[in-house]
């Protein structure tokens, strides 16, 4: 599984990263996380606000910072 | 904040259905009328239409979401409906612009953008940055 924070690296960002390693690690899942900074990258994913959420390359989120059960959710669906 | 940031609130997102049609093109420039004012952030409605994963998870970020439609087919409002969103919605057959007979000028859009801009959504652009359509 690939997960990729969409952000420019700001608090918020860094919360998703870590909410996301966690929710990985809790569901003992192999997973590539990876930070986005780049805008131009971001908006290519029609990403307007951030943080945002990819999995697998679909956005699952944007514009907030997702907790650690609620990306687990979304992991497991 | 790091430079660059998109982290702040999303605040009002405008959609037209910039059709093609004049009372289309109409709807389109009044949606960059207010975007340029600062009213709103206009957005794409066809990346809506084609659920592009990205402009849909943004758009739930919105506190609120604006379709102008040019003509009763209401296009804009139905697309992001059927898309799960709740929108106020206007259409400028109701504001005086009709299909075929509308013309589009300076005084057209601000016409219309000051309508829109006084009508439902006053509170909430009060809330926003300002701008320069409200009268």
């Amino acid at each position: 599984m690939k997960i990729e924070i969409l952000g420019a690296g700001c608090p918020k960002c860094k919360q998703l990263t870590s909410n996301a390693e966690a929710a990985a690690k809790e569901l003992n899942i192999q997973a590539e996380i990876g930070k986005v900074t780049d805008i131009d990258k971001i908006t290519e994913y029609g990403v307007m606000m951030t943080p945002a959420l990819v999995i697998d390359g679909i956005v699952v989120s944007a514009g907030k910072v997702l907790s650690e059960d609620e990306i687990k959710k979304i992991i497991s669906k | 904040m790091a430079a660059n940031c998109m982290c702040n609130e999303t605040g009002v997102l405008i959609f037209s259905c910039s059709g093609g049609s004049d009372v289309g093109e109409l709807s389109d420039r009044v949606a960059r009328k207010m975007a340029k004012c600062g009213q709103a952030k206009m957005f794409c409605l066809s990346g809506i239409g084609a659920h592009i994963p990205g402009m849909i998870e943004s758009t739930k970020a919105a506190n609120k979401i604006i379709a102008i439609d040019g003509c009763p087919v209401s296009c804009s409002k139905k697309t992001l409906e059927h898309a799960g969103f709740k929108v106020l919605a206007f259409n400028l057959k109701d504001i005086g612009f009709e299909k075929g007979k509308a013309k589009v000028n300076e005084e057209s859009i601000e016409k219309a953008a000051s309508i829109i801009a006084g009508g439902k959504i006053e509170e909430t652009i009060s809330r926003s940055s300002g701008g320069c359509c409200t009268k």
